[in-house]
C-alpha cells in the first residue's frame, strides 16, 4: 500500500508545509527558513528522519513550516527535549531552533549542557538581540544602552557573545551565518549537519520591527566586504573589497591585528591561515567586533569528538551483551529469597 | 508488644511473644542500617511477618556523637500479620549517648535498653547534651537496661585478627547484632554468609565481624545461664505460601518500571536529577540497562522531565522521578505533555516540605500539587502506592494508563515507603496482563490528533515513520486537523475533550473495594498512600472491639473510582487520616459534598496505630 510515494528527488518546496507563515513581513526568519529548505534539498534529507525541535519565541515557530517531524516545546527547553529524543532514537537527525532569549536567557543552562555533552544535533540560534514575540524587551545579547519597553532609559547590563559562550561550553563545532546570505548560510548548515556531535550555529537575524538594522554595521552591502571575514579552513584569513586585508597575530601578544598585504612589508605569508581545529584561534575570531574588526562568519571551530548518545548506547549494548538474561522473573528473584510452605 | 505477656527477668526459658519492635540506633558511622538489614533478612527467614522503618540523618557525615548524626532502623516483626513498623519500640539498642537521647522518649515504660557503656564517655555524653551519665543514675529507672561495654567486648573478640583499632571498633554493630540474635533465637548463618560474601577479598574483616557476631551471641547465652535476662521466641507467622524476598519502595518502583516497559513493548527513557529521596530510582535503573533502559542524569529537574518528554515523543516510555520541590520545577513540561498528549510517568517520592523542608522525613503533602498543581485546565491521572511492595503494582498501573490514554500520569510514593522494606510474595510476571502499545504508521487521512473513539487518546505516531510527518506543540491545536488553531470554539472543544479523556478513565479502573470491614457502617476510614499500615491495624483493633468501622484505601486519586461516592455514603461518618494538613479531604468534600473529617499529622513521622485508633474511637463517641 503506497499512499505517498516520495518523488525521486526532493525539492526545497517539498520541505515546506502548507501552513501560513506567521512572521512579520520582512523578518529575517523568512530567509533562514528558505536557506534551511534549500539545505534540506541539497542534503536530500529524509523527511521522516528529520526532526525540528524548538522552544518559544519567534524563531520557535520554525518547525511548523518544515514538512518533517517537528516539536514546538516550551521556553528554553528545546535542547533538553532534543536530548531525550536523540537518546531514545539516535537514528533521528535533529535540528534545534532557538533564539537569543530562548537559548541564552531562560535556556542558557540547557544550551551549556547539550554542547558539553556533545549530543549529535544541530543547534541553530537566531540572534536578533531582542525579544520579538513578547514585543521588544532587550535580550541577553542586546548592546548596553538598548532602549526597550523594559529598559526605557537604556539597558545597563553587559551582553553575552553567543559564539564565545558556545566555545566556553565545550562545543566541538561553532559557526556563524547571516540570515540574508542565501548561498553561504546553507553551506554553514551543511557543515553543521556533517559534523557528528553538537553543532552550534549563530545566525545573525534582523528583527525588522523591534531591532531593525542592528547588524547593518557589518551586513549592509556598503560595508560588508570590509566588515565581514569568511573563515575557511586552510585558507588565509583575508577580507576587504580587494581581498588584500588580512589578520595577523601581534608578535608577543595574544591578540589579532588587521594588516594590508603589500603595505609596510606585509606579505601573504604574514596572514594567519584559518585552522578550524585550533580552539584558541576560534576564541580570537569569535571575539572580534565590528567596526574595529571584521565580524567572523563561517566555521570558526570544528574538532569532532565522540558523541554523547553513541557513548550511552555503547554502554547499553555492552551491558546487554554481558547480561543477556532479560527475564523479569529472574530479575525479581535475584538476591536473598525464602520460601513459605 | 500487644497481646503478649510482659517481659520477665525471672524466667530463664524463652517466652513466646506475638510481635516485637526493635530499634537499632547509633552514630551514622556505626553501621546501624546494615545491622537492621541483616536482622530483617534473618527475621524473614525465620518466617515472621515484618515491616521496617529506616530513619537516616539528613547530614551525610554529621559530626560523630551528635544527636543530629543519629541513624536508626526500626523493625516490627511477629507471628501475626504485621502492617506497620510499630508504634513504640520494645527494645532500644543505643550504641552511643546521642542515640539514647534521641530515641528514649519513644520507648514505653518497661522497655529494654541495650546500651554500649563503652561509648558513654564524657566527651560523647557532652555532645549528646547529658550533664550526667544516664547509665549511672536512676533516670532510666522506668526501663530495663543492659549496659555492657560493647566497644571493649568487641575489641577483645577481634584482637587476634590484626585489625587497626578503628576497624576493630567498627565491628561493634555485629557484636550487638549477635546479642539481639540471641535475644530472639535467630540463626546467625545468613549473616555469616553475608559477611563472607561482602568482604570476600578481606578475610580479616569478615573474620573479625563474624567473631564479634559470635561473641555478642555468646554473651547473651551467658546472661541466660546466669538468669540475668530471659530470651524470647517469636513463632513463624501464617503467611501465604510462595517465594518471598524483602523489597523497598525504591526497588519495587524500579523493577515495576522495567516490567511495565516490557509489558508495553517499549524501551524506556528515564531521566532524573539527584534529589532525596528519589535519586535511588535513578541509581537502581542505571544498573538495569540490559532491559533497554536509557538512564539520563540531567542538568536539572526541568531538563529531566523534558528529556523524558523527548523520549516519549520518540516512542519510548518517558519516565522521570523526583520529590515535591523537583516536581514543582517540572510542572511546565508536564503541561506540555498534557497539551501534546504524550505518555509520561512522573514519580513523586514525597518528603516533608514546604521548600527544602525535611528531605529525609516523610509526608504526603503533594496531593494538591499532583491533582491541581498546574497552570490552566490541565488534568492528569494520579495514582498512589501504599507500601514498599505495592509500588510495583502502582507503577505498572501508572504506565498502563499513560500509554493507553496518551497522558502524563503522576505516581505518588513517599520517603517512608521508598526506604522501608517489607516481605514480598514475588509475583509471576507472566500473570501480569500485557499492555502492548501500537504506534500509528498509516499515513492515510493522518493527523496527529486523530482520536480513539473509546479512549479519546490521540494516535502515537513517532519520528522515523514515513508518511506521518507532523508538527506538534504547546499551542492549541485544531480538533479536526491538529494544526495550530486560535478559534474560540476549538479551544473549548479541546479543553473539554482533554478533561473528558481523563474523567473517563474512571470507567477503566477497578471499582473501589473495602480493604477491611463491611461496605456500610458507622465510620469509614478513607486513606491513601503509606498510611495504609496504621489505618488497617487500627481498624482491625476497633473492629475486634465490635465497632462498625471499615477501611477504604485509594489506589486512584484522580480520577476517583466511580463507585466511591456511593460507598462513602453508606457510612455515617468518614475519617481521612493524612500526613498533611488535609488534602485528600478537600478533594472528597469538593467532589462529593461529603462532610468528611480529617486526622492530620505532619511531624515527618508515620502515623502510630494508637493515634488512628484513638481518632476512630473519638469520632464514634
Amino acid at each position: 500500500m503506497n499512499v505517498q510515494t516520495p518523488p525521486e528527488k526532493l525539492k526545497a518546496k517539498d520541505y515546506a508545509t502548507d501552513q501560513e507563515v506567521r512572521w512579520c513581513p520582512g523578518c529575517g526568519d523568512y530567509a533562514i527558513v528558505r536557506a534551511m529548505q534549500n539545505t534540506m534539498e541539497q542534503l536530500q534529507a529524509p523527511p521522516e528522519k528529520t526532526v525540528f525541535i524548538s522552544g518559544i519565541g519567534c524563531a520557535a515557530r520554525f518547525p511548523y513550516y518544515m514538512a518533517t517531524y517537528g516539536f514546538h516545546t516550551i521556553h528554553g527547553r528545546a535542547a533538553s527535549i532534543a536530548t531525550g529524543t536523540k537518546l531514545a532514537n539516535p537514528e533521528l537527525d535533529i535540528w534545534v531552533i532557538s533564539g537569543d532569549g530562548d537559548a541564552l536567557s531562560i535556556g542558557g543552562n540547557h544550551l551549556m549542557h547539550v554542547l558539553r555533552r556533545n549530543v549529535d544535533l544541530q543547534y541553530i540560534l537566531f540572534n536578533n538581540e531582542i525579544y520579538g514575540l513578547t514585543k521588544g524587551q532587550y535580550s541577553p545579547t542586546s548592546k548596553v544602552g538598548t532602549r526597550s519597553p523594559s529598559t526605557p532609559l537604556g539597558s545597563v547590563d553587559n551582553p553575552l557573545s553567543a559564539t564565545e559562550y558556545a566555545l566556553g561550553c565545550g562545543a566541538r563545532f561553532v559557526a556563524r551565518g547571516i540570515d540574508t546570505q542565501q548561498k553561504h548560510l546553507p553551506d554553514v548548515f551543511k557543515r553543521a549537519h556533517a559534523h557528528r556531535g553538537a553543532s552550534f550555529v549563530e545566525v545573525f537575524q534582523n528583527c525588522i520591527v523591534y531591532n531593525n538594522g542592528v547588524y547593518d554595521h557589518f551586513t549592509d552591502k556598503s560595508v560588508a566586504a570590509d566588515q565581514q571575514i569568511v573563515c575557511e579552513n586552510g585558507q588565509p584569513l583575508t577580507f576587504g573589497a580587494g581581498g588584500d586585508k588580512g589578520l595577523r597575530l601581534v608578535s608577543g601578544k595574544m591578540e589579532l591585528e588587521i594588516v594590508t598585504v603589500g603595505e609596510n612589508g606585509v606579505t601573504e605569508e604574514d596572514v594567519l591561515v584559518h585552522d578550524e581545529t585550533n580552539k584558541m584561534m576560534a576564541h580570537l575570531l569569535a571575539a572580534m567586533r565590528s567596526p574595529a574588526f571584521p565580524t567572523a562568519i563561517g566555521v570558526l571551530y570544528c574538532d569532532p569528538a565522540p558523541t554523547y548518545e553513541a557513548a550511552v548506547h555503547e554502554q547499553l549494548a555492552s551491558e546487554k551483551e554481558k547480561k543477556p538474561n532479560t527475564d523479569l522473573n529472574t530479575l525479581l528473584r535475584q538476591g536473598s529469597t525464602w520460601t513459605v510452605d | 508488644m500487644e497481646g503478649s505477656t510482659p517481659l520477665s527477668v525471672d524466667d530463664p526459658s524463652r517466652q513466646e511473644v506475638d510481635d516485637v519492635v526493635v530499634r537499632f540506633a547509633g552514630d551514622s558511622g556505626d553501621g546501624v542500617q546494615i545491622t537492621g538489614g541483616q536482622f530483617t533478612l534473618t527475621t524473614a527467614l525465620a518466617g515472621n511477618d515484618l515491616s521496617t522503618f529506616p530513619d537516616f540523618p539528613a547530614e551525610i557525615r554529621a559530626p560523630a556523637g551528635t544527636t543530629f548524626g543519629v541513624s536508626a532502623f526500626q523493625i516490627h516483626f511477629g507471628s501475626r500479620e504485621i502492617r506497620t513498623a510499630g508504634d513504640a519500640p520494645d527494645v532500644l539498642v543505643a550504641l552511643n549517648p546521642a542515640a539514647l537521647k534521641v530515641n528514649i522518649q519513644d520507648l514505653d515504660k518497661g522497655g529494654l535498653i541495650i546500651a554500649d557503656k563503652g561509648a558513654f564517655t564524657d566527651r560523647n555524653l557532652k555532645k549528646a547534651g547529658f550533664d550526667v551519665n544516664p547509665l549511672e543514675n536512676d533516670s532510666l529507672g522506668d526501663y530495663r537496661v543492659i549496659d555492657i561495654d560493647i566497644t571493649k567486648s568487641t575489641l577483645d573478640a577481634v584482637k587476634e585478627l590484626g585489625l587497626s583499632q578503628k576497624e576493630a571498633v567498627r565491628c561493634k554493630n555485629m557484636w550487638t547484632l549477635g546479642l539481639v540474635y540471641w535475644l530472639y533465637g535467630r540463626d546467625r548463618q545468613p549473616t555469616i554468609d553475608f559477611l563472607n560474601d561482602k568482604f570476600k577479598n578481606r578475610p580479616e574483616i569478615s573474620g573479625s565481624n563474624i567473631a564479634a557476631l559470635n561473641a555478642g551471641h555468646a554473651f547473651g547465652e551467658t546472661m541466660e545461664v546466669s538468669g540475668e535476662t530471659s530470651a524470647y521466641k517469636v513463632s513463624a507467622a501464617e503467611i501465604a505460601p510462595g517465594l518471598y524476598r524483602t523489597v523497598t519502595g525504591i526497588d519495587a518502583l524500579s523493577w515495576g518500571l522495567v516490567t511495565a516497559a516490557q509489558k508495553a513493548g517499549l524501551r524506556m527513557t528515564f531521566a532524573g536529577y539527584p534529589i532525596t529521596p528519589a535519586s535511588a530510582i535513578l541509581h537502581t535503573l542505571s544498573k538495569l540497562k540490559q532491559f533497554d533502559v536509557v538512564t539520563f542524569q540531567a542538568e536539572d529537574e526541568i531538563a529531566a522531565v523534558c528529556a523524558a518528554v523527548g523520549g516519549s515523543y520518540a516512542g519510548t516510555l518517558g519516565v522521570t522521578a523526583s520529590s515535591g520541590p523537583g516536581v514543582a520545577l517540572k510542572t511546565e513540561a508536564i503541561g506540555l505533555a498534557i497539551s501534546v498528549e504524550l505518555p509520561l510517568v512522573i514519580i513523586n517520592v514525597q518528603r516533608a516540605g514546604p521548600s527544602t523542608g525535611l528531605p529525609t522525613k516523610t509526608e504526603q503533602s503533594d496531593l494538591y500539587q499532583a491533582v491541581y498543581g498546574r497552570n490552566a485546565d490541565s488534568p492528569l491521572p494520579v495514582v498512589a502506592a501504599r507500601s514498599p511492595a505495592d509500588c510495583f503494582d502502582a507503577v505498572i498501573e501508572a504506565t498502563r494508563i499513560a500509554t493507553k490514554y496518551m497522558t502524563p500520569v503522576m505516581l505518588l510514593a513517599d520517603g517512608y515507603m521508598a526506604n522501608a522494606s517489607e516481605p514480598w510474595l514475588i509475583p509471576d510476571v507472566n500473570d501480569i496482563g500485557e499492555m502492548k502499545v501500537a504506534f500509528h504508521t498509516d499515513p492515510r487521512d493522518f493527523h496527529p490528533f486523530t482520536r480513539n473513539d473509546e479512549t479519546l487518546a490521540r494516535v502515537w505516531a513517532i519520528p522515523g515513520t514515513p508518511g506521518t510527518e507532523h508538527r506538534i506543540g504547546g499551542i492549541e491545536k485544531s480538533y479536526s486537523t491538529g494544526n495550530i488553531s486560535y478559534e474560540p470554539e476549538n479551544h473549548q472543544k479541546m479543553t473539554d475533550v482533554r478533561k473528558k479523556k481523563i474523567d473517563d478513565i474512571a470507567e477503566d479502573i477497578p471499582e473501589q473495594k473495602v480493604e477491611l470491614g463491611k461496605d456500610s457502617g458507622d465510620l469509614a476510614v478513607l486513606g491513601w498512600g503509606s498510611t495504609y499500615g496504621p489505618i488497617n491495624r487500627a481498624v482491625q483493633r476497633v473492629r475486634a472491639d465490635g465497632l462498625k468501622v471499615s477501611h477504604i484505601h485509594l489506589r486512584h486519586i484522580w480520577p476517583l473510582p466511580k463507585n466511591l461516592v456511593a460507598l462513602l455514603n453508606n457510612f455515617n461518618k468518614v475519617l481521612i487520616p493524612e500526613m498533611n494538613t488535609g488534602q485528600l479531604i478537600t478533594v472528597i468534600r469538593s467532589e462529593y459534598l461529603i462532610p468528611a473529617q480529617g486526622l492530620n499529622k505532619v511531624s515527618g513521622q508515620p502515623f502510630k496505630v494508637s493515634e488512628v485508633d484513638a481518632a476512630i474511637r473519638g469520632h464514634l463517641e
